[in-house]
């Protein structure tokens, strides 16, 4: 390896995209949490933590995204060990499954589920005529509903991580196990698993942080009884005008991102130090 | 090819001690086009160490993952102490292997990696931690086994992972070009390590090499893969000296070919000798490989002379094949100068001569003689 500095290129290619950032990213995002503070008090958090609602909201939140996260490592896995195996032609069908939904709008989406999910939607049509129950079951407007739809939006993002380091892993890793005495299930659970653990904490990671702060889905499919701080933060803003609150929620739920970012790259650093 | 199968076996067994390792009539094809393995004979002794050399694609690769079990060949039987383990997955054949890369499991230390096989097998805490740790020192390893593959060298990976293919006691041991990836100084090193932990555990070994100086330097025995055959198989000197086609001549070491037609065929049975008609005219008088029966009169032959057999002749000395030429180039290489000699009646000649003996300058015009024992007739095709 040659020790040569890299010089000023990576600079100039960076440049554009940081100035971009810099400037309609977190420009306004640092206005809106200097808002939070903005009278020279911390009335605004002084509020936020008396008030139970609040942090009961945020740990609904943040049970939510584990919730979440959890289906989405459960389904992705498997999902990613596919792609990752399969042959050519198999993996491009699964890629196309995995990325057609990105060709429509979150919204869209979001609606189409409620087809699918509510009182005579699809799923619950199928399971009285089968007679599997008798009465229609509730899908939307709770929890369930939230759930199954921020499943469907996340998933992607815990099938890319593990599949990169699924292809990653070197075949003969594998076949040296079994060579040297493992059954399948063996080479599984003591050689490829572990190997692909950091991807699994990164889309992990990567799914609660975004399902943290989720909008859209909560709001359709929780038809207001599943209230997440993403949605009291909109309420704060559109109904009572309140700005300088919503910047305090939008303050710590910040914060929580960073904390648990911060603490699974601690875990993930100890339980990958062959990296 | 029905002779070569009988002296493997002569080689590897007798009777009444069959070979260790035997692969009968192996045949493996991936899809359409030249099969991988295009019916393979292999037998191998007990504590034999055996290189499949060859070029890239001759089937070396193939036929060490048939043996290991990662291959399941579509016609032809492997049986390793008497037992048929052909169907046998790789977990169950008792075989140690050491891959190219080494194939290390980066998430576990040096000692966890020795550790693996015999944890699969079931042994005790006690007893793993004491094979451990005396494989580490077999390997001179002892006071790494908390490292992490990363934090090794390429050298010590690859001790590692001879470790961890040897602590559990296999029937055999499969090395795939197992010094490929350390540089030279490093890999004669280790070669020699090698071979005398092979000698001293006895252990039975089948190792791929492309490298010829490798295959020598390591191994009882020899065979030559060409096209998903074995084209042949011996001792070094076997395959130096009385190579059984042309393929093996040029493979195995330098050659000069001349290339005729077979003439009578004379001799005693155990050194018959063939006269031979050149494309480029005149006459040559080779010997045949012994118990060769391919060689018939008029065939099309490749006369393998090897570039240190011709002696400088002075005009009144006698030979039984004569050239005369004149220096185009001379090399020194250390122990030994080449030199590429242009011949009167035309085509060059390699010669490689002790470096000591008299120096010939570019120019230089010279007699060169070589006896039939010399030079060997094989099939040109």
């Amino acid at each position: 390896m040659s020790a040569r500095r890299p010089g000023w290129a990576p600079l100039a290619a960076g440049a554009l995209p940081l100035a971009f950032l810099g400037v309609l990213f977190l420009y306004p995002v640092a206005r809106l949490l200097l808002l939070s503070v903005e009278d020279g008090s911390l009335r605004a958090f002084e509020r936020a933590a008396a008030d139970a609602l609040y942090l009961g909201v945020l740990l609904e939140t943040l049970k939510l995204s584990l919730i979440v996260a959890a289906i989405c490592l459960v389904l992705a896995y498997p999902a990613a060990y596919f792609l990752a195996t399969a042959s050519r032609g198999w993996a491009a069908l699964g890629f196309a499954c995995l990325l057609l939904p990105f060709w429509s709008s979150i919204l869209v989406r979001t609606y189409a589920w409620t087809i699918v999910l509510g009182r005579n939607g699809l799923v619950n049509r199928l399971l009285l005529e089968t007679g599997l129950i008798a009465e229609p079951l509730a899908l939307l407007n709770n929890e369930a509903g939230v759930v199954v739809g921020m499943v469907h939006v996340l998933l992607p993002y815990m099938v890319f991580p593990i599949y990169a380091v699924m292809l990653r892993i070197d075949r003969d890793l594998a076949a040296a196990a079994s060579g040297l005495g493992a059954s399948p299930w063996r080479v599984f659970t003591r050689i490829y698993f572990p190997l692909t653990l950091p991807g699994a904490f990164a889309g992990s990671v990567l799914v609660f942080v975004i399902a943290l702060g989720f909008f859209v889905t909560p709001a359709i499919l929780g038809g207001g009884r599943v209230v997440t701080i993403g949605l009291l933060i909109e309420d704060q803003v559109r109904r009572f005008l309140d700005w300088p609150f919503a910047a305090a929620l939008a303050a710590l739920l910040l914060a929580a991102a960073f904390l648990i970012q911060g603490t699974f790259q601690r875990v993930l650093r100890g339980e990958t130090r062959w990296h | 090819m029905g002779d070569r199968e009988i002296a493997t076996a002569e080689n590897a067994g007798t009777p009444e001690t069959p070979p260790l390792l035997a692969v009968a009539g192996v045949e493996r094809r991936f899809g359409p086009g030249a099969a991988a393995l295009a019916g393979v004979d292999l037998a191998l002794g007990a504590g034999e160490i055996l290189a499949l050399l060859g070029p890239s694609g001759s089937g070396k690769t193939t036929l060490l993952k048939v043996v290991a079990g990662f291959e399941t060949p579509d016609k032809g039987r492997v049986t390793l102490s008497g037992r048929d383990i052909t169907a046998l997955s790789p977990a169950k054949r008792n075989i140690g292997m050491v891959f190219q890369h080494y194939a290390l499991f980066p998430h576990m230390s040096a000692a966890e990696n020795i550790a693996f096989p015999l944890a699969m097998r079931g042994h005790a805490r006690q007893s793993i931690r004491e094979k451990v740790s005396s494989a580490l020192a077999l390997v001179g390893l002892s006071g790494y086994g908390d490292r992490l593959p990363r934090q090794l060298s390429g050298g010590q990976q690859q001790r590692v992972a001879l470790a961890r293919a040897i602590v559990f006691d296999p029937a055999l041991l499969l090395l795939d070009e197992p010094f490929g990836a350390l540089d030279r100084k490093l890999r004669t090193q280790m070669q020699a390590e090698m071979k005398s932990l092979q000698r001293r555990l006895g252990i039975a070994t089948l190792f791929v090499t492309h490298d010829q100086e490798e295959a020598l330097a390591l191994s009882d025995r020899i065979a030559v893969m060409n096209e998903g055959r074995i084209a042949q198989i011996g001792t070094a000197e076997d395959l130096y000296r009385r190579p059984a086609s042309r393929f093996v001549a040029e493979f195995v070491g330098e050659a000069n070919l001349f290339r005729g037609r077979a003439g009578v065929i004379g001799g005693p049975a155990h050194a018959r000798t063939v006269e031979v008609k050149l494309e480029t005219g005149g006459e040559m008088l080779a010997s045949l490989p012994p118990g060769d029966r391919a060689v018939h009169y008029g065939a099309d032959l490749a006369l393998v002379l090897r570039p240190e057999r011709p002696r400088r002749l002075a005009a009144a000395d006698a030979a039984e094949n004569r050239v005369s030429g004149t220096v185009a180039e001379a090399t020194y290489l250390g122990e030994t100068i080449r030199y590429r000699v242009a011949l009167e009646r035309g085509g060059e000649i390699l010669l490689r001569w002790p470096a000591e003996r008299e120096r010939l300058a570019p120019g230089a015009r010279l007699e060169l003689g070589w006896s039939a024992a010399d030079m060997t007739a094989v099939l040109w095709a």
